[in-house]
Order: C-alpha cells, then structure tokens, then sequence
C-alpha cells in the first residue's frame, strides 16, 4: 500500500505525483531513446506508426476526450496538415519553418470550419463533421493543381537541424523526430490540463450549464478546443504523409477518422493515457493479426488464407467489448488495477463504479 | 442599497406566462427567500437572473449594471454565482478541480502562458489553490478533496456546489434548494453556513426553498410567488401568516 502525504499545494500543480511516477516515465523515455538501437528497422518502423496515432489520438482527445464534442472528421484535418506541410516545402520553405506552420493553419481552418457546429451536440455534430471528412476526398481530387489530385504525392526528405531525414532511409533518425514532436506536444497537453483552459474544456463536457454560471463562455471554449484539436491533428498528419512516403486523396478517408475514434475510446476517454494505449492497440493490431493468423495456419497445418475485413471485424469486436465491460477503456482497467495494488488490501469491487445519472449534457459516452 | 433589482419582469413560454410583471429588490448584505407552490416561476426568476432565459419586458440591474446586456457566461464576472435546484457539478472531475473551475472567472492567464505553464501560471494556480482551500475549510470538505464526484454521496455534491460557487468570490449568491433532498442534520448544516456566509464573508444570499424552517431560521426577508407574479413581501412571519400565502398553498375555504 503506498500513500502520498501531501505537504505542499506544488504536489497536485506539478504533473507527477511523487518521486517514484516522474522516475518511471522517465525511465519509460530513456527505454523509448533507446529503443532504435534494441529493436530492428521494421519493429522501429512500427514503433513510429504507434507514436503518429498517439499524436493524432492526443489531437482527438483534446475536442472528444476533455471537451466532450465527438468528431468524425478528423482525418480532413489529418490530410489538411498533411498537404499544407508537404506544399510549404515544395514551395522551397525549410521544414523546420513548414511543419509548425502546417498546424496552425489546420487549427486556425479546424476553429473557422467548426464554428457552425457549435451548435450541435453529440450525434448531430459527429454527423456534421462526417461531411467534412468525405468532402475532404472531393476538395483533394478538385484542387488537383496543389495536391497531385489522384496521382498523389510523394514525401520528400526533410532537413531537421541540418540532418536529411527520410522514412526509409533514416527509420531511426525519423523515429526521434516523431519521438520528440510527441513527448513536446504531450507536454503542452499536460500544461493545459493543469491550467484553467483545461479545467474550463473538462466544465463545458461535463455540464454547459453550470460552465456558464461559473464564467465560462461555451461557445468560446469549444471554437478553442476546435482549433488545439485540430493543430495537433494537423501535426499529426504532417508526420503521417512523411511516414507513408505517398498518399493521396484515399489516404486520408472516412474510415481513419472512425479508426481514430474506436482508437481513443479503447484507450480511455478523457485521459492522455489513453490516448497513447489506444494507438498501440491500433498501431499493433495488424502486425498481432498477421503473426497470429501464422501460427494458426502452422498449428493446424494448413496454408494461411486472407480473410478480407479480419483486422475490422476484431477490432470491432474489441470495441463492443470495452463499451460493454470497461467503458473507461484501457486507462480506467489499468487505474483499477493500480488501485488494487496501491491499497491492498483495502480495495473495494464498487470503488470505480459510477452513479446512474440522466445525461446533463449531450455527449459521447 | 439593494443589489440586486428586477422591475416589471415578465417571461413568457409560448402562451404561459411563466413570470408576470415581477418586481423587487434585494439589499446589500441581507438574506433574501423565495418561495411558492410548485411552478410558480422560482427557479425561472434564477434562470432570469443567470441570462438562462431573455425577459419579455422589464430590467434587471445588479450593483449598477444592466444585466441584461450581458451574455450568460457574462452574468459571473459581476459577481453573481449560483447553485442549481438539480445539482450541475462536473461529475467526471475530482471535488478540487469542481471547486477550481469556480476560480475560472479571476483568469488572468492565456493560451500561450499556460502552454509553457509561465511562472505567472504558476503563482496564479497556488493562489487559486490557497482561496480553494480555505472553502474546503470552510465547509469541511477536506476528506472528499481528491474524490470524482459521480462517487460523491448527494448531500456533500449539494455542499460541493455550494462550495464551487463561494470559489468564484461573488458578491450575490443564489441558492436554488439549498436543502432539498438533505436529511434534518445536513439542513442544519447548511443554515449555518448560509448565516456565516452572509455575517463572515459579507455574501448577499438570494435563495429559492421549500423548507419553512430553514427559511424562517436565516432569511431576512421574504417573497412568496403564485404563477410567476408577487403573492407577499416581508419578514418570515409575515409571509407565512399572509392570506393570499395560504390561499395559495392551501386553497380558499368555501
């Protein structure tokens, strides 16, 4: 049983907790920072995929999982980062200079695009920016002149501090960059979390009533939400186009918006943590399926045969799982776990359960 | 010096006229109750006050100013907070960051200060902390601090909000119920801390209930409203004692 004694107001402003949690994601970061060095090229080129999905997930998280807004168009904002990125460069910027350029814009566009949604609220918003993400194909095709239409874009290598970075061919000097645009992001995400913009994005989610009568102008809040989200997303796309190497106006569809979703309320709604669990889960699944689907074509003996939609349909079943038993996701389960061990043996089965209550206001849950 | 004035309101829903042509004014520093049967437009005169609802006609002032150029996230930053009839806390938040919100109104921080959580950032959250603290003392909410609210039982999640709107640092304080739903000790409770919080913190408190005791134990002054218009002002027991206040709540003897 371990308990905090709290002697200083800093223990709950400061992000860690005590001594023990800063030494543990720290050590979490130096194993990270060593990883290129353990693990092979492919499991490094993995590795990277989770940590592109972790930052788009964070870009989620901040509109769904603390504003309470539900959004299925996030892969337009992903695209929309993607090409302002790689157009910037084409255009002779550095990318230094192009890649924080490329989210602003997208979380300037997110804020202008949203405002008309802010009306809306639960179903009728993620509706509502469903079309945006299947408008996203049309525009891509239609402004063929910037974005290589159908034919595509290929991403070239970008200089970062003077060193040539490319997917292919410098998997682990790439892997740092997307490493550290994400631990700096997370950061940036925790300091908002602790500070009142935070707490005003988790007030307009839980009640807009009562955000109001406390000073909180709602609409206000979620346009900046709006705009924060999709930066991230837009941030997130960039690094994703430099992944893929080639995409299009099919790279970006309506079926990665709804995988971002699933993948943020896996991982645990309303949680950084989540965030970065679900983008494992999404990040490992095929590789998980692939192998597996190997070992039980050589346990029973016969050839492995493509099943076409596999991946969807587990991941699907997953999802109806962890809505069903652990609404909370993968974080809620994990802090159930840690709870148990922290106060053993005083952990009660109903601790984490929640009170039935009418829904307040209309949300994602 | 009143507060707070309403003159003439009037609220219409379609063809009910939920608030009609109410006036009256709350004085500085006083303990101010409104009561009436069910529907009488209590809570709607709140929902008025918060900028919830736009009045058909009429003018509310609060200390100066026309409340009713403002929007309703606009109503706090003149210093009126409130409670709600059916509690509006933020449930999947713990107690100290319910009552933290409360503080939203004193920001003096922005987007690109708190990104890199600035010094500044930081002084201001230790402050709010320390005034946050003081209400937790106040109310004796210590052991609940780091508790989620959806786990919270309904009679501290009434103290609770309470406590989220005295963290706002207001001038007026509405009380919508204050002690609906709260068993005999909690509504004792909660008459004392009305009183300190009027006589302590120097609060003007405007409150909507039912229980007489409560009302006729702390408030000042009375209102009693039937369908949205004035039945009686005064003292408690002039209220209660009021014709048209039993005829109202007890039928006319035949």
């Amino acid at each position: 049983m371990r308990i905090i004694f709290k002697t200083d107001y800093m223990q709950d402003i400061r992000p860690w907790k005590d001594g023990y949690q800063l030494s543990l994601y720290l050590l979490l970061l130096l194993v990270m920072i060593a990883a290129p060095f353990v693990i092979d090229d492919f499991y490094l080129g993995e590795l990277t995929n989770v940590f592109v999905w972790a930052l788009a997930g964070l870009g989620l998280m901040v509109l769904t999982g603390h504003t309470g807004q539900a959004s299925l168009g996030h892969a337009a904002f992903l695209a929309l980062g993607c090409y302002i990125n790689i157009i910037l460069i084409e255009q002779g910027l550095p990318f230094m200079v192009a890649f924080p350029i490329a989210g602003v814009l997208t979380g300037v566009i997110g804020m202008v695009v949203a405002v008309p949604a802010l009306r809306l609220h639960g179903i009728y918003l993620a509706i509502a920016t469903l079309a945006m993400s299947i408008l996203v194909d049309d525009i891509i095709v239609l402004t063929e002149p910037w974005t290589g239409g159908v034919g595509g874009k290929y991403a070239p290598s970008v200089n970062v501090f003077g060193v040539m970075i490319d997917r292919w061919g410098t998997p682990r000097e790439f892997f740092y960059l997307v490493l550290g645009v994400t631990v700096i992001v997370t950061l940036g995400y925790i300091n908002l979390l602790r500070s009142p913009l935070g707490r005003s994005f988790i007030a307009v989610r839980d009640s807009e009533v009562s955000a109001q009568a406390m000073g909180i102008d709602v609409a206000r809040t979620k346009a900046i939400s709006f705009a924060i989200s999709c930066g991230i997303t837009g941030l997130a796309g960039a690094l994703m186009g430099l992944f893929s190497g080639a995409f299009n106006n099919e790279t970006f569809s309506v079926v990665i918006s709804i995988q971002l979703l699933m993948m943020i309320v896996i991982g645990g709604l309303g949680s950084i943590h989540g965030a970065f669990f679900g983008a494992i889960v999404v990040g490992f699944l095929p590789q998980f399926l692939s192998i597996s689907k190997e070992w039980v074509g050589g346990v029973f003996g016969s050839n492995t045969v493509a099943i076409p939609g596999l991946e969807f349909g587990i991941f699907g079943m997953i999802l109806i799982m962890f809505i069903l038993f652990e609404p909370m996701g993968i974080y809620g389960r994990w802090l159930k776990i840690r709870t148990f061990f922290e106060l053993f043996p005083f952990y009660r089965k109903d601790m984490f359960k929640r009170q039935k209550s009418y829904l307040k206001t209309e949300r994602l849950r | 010096m009143s507060i707070l004035e309403l003159d003439n309101v009037t609220l219409k829903f379609g063809g009910l006229t939920a608030v009609n042509k109410l006036s009256f004014s709350v004085e500085q520093g006083e303990v101010f109750a409104i009561v009436g049967p069910n529907g009488a437009g209590k809570s709607t005169v709140f929902n008025l006050i918060s900028r919830f609802y736009d009045p058909y006609e009429g003018s509310i002032r609060f200390d100066g100013h026309d409340l009713l150029k403002q929007k309703a996230s606009g109503v706090a930053s003149f210093g009126v907070a409130r409670t709600f009839q059916n509690i509006e806390l933020f449930d999947h938040a713990s107690v100290l960051q319910n009552l933290l919100v409360g503080r939203h109104r004193h920001r003096q921080s922005n987007f690109l200060s708190e990104l890199f959580f600035t010094p500044s950032v930081k002084r201001q959250e230790m402050q709010n902390r320390q005034l946050v603290e003081e209400i937790i003392d106040f109310l004796d909410l210590q052991a609940y601090r780091d508790k989620m609210i959806a786990g919270l039982p309904y009679g501290v999640r009434k103290v609770v909000e309470v406590g989220r709107a005295l963290a706002t640092d207001p001038k007026l304080l509405l009380l919508d119920e204050p002690a609906s739903g709260l068993s005999v000790e909690e509504t004792s409770d909660m008459r004392w801390w009305i009183d300190d919080i009027r006589r302590q913190m120097g609060i003007t408190v405007l409150m909507v209930e039912h229980d007489m005791g409560l009302v006729s134990g702390v408030s000042d002054r009375v209102l009693a409203l039937a369908d949205g218009a004035k039945l009686a002002l005064g003292t408690p027991s002039e209220v209660q004692s009021h014709p048209a206040v039993i005829e109202a709540y007890l039928g006319k003897a035949s």
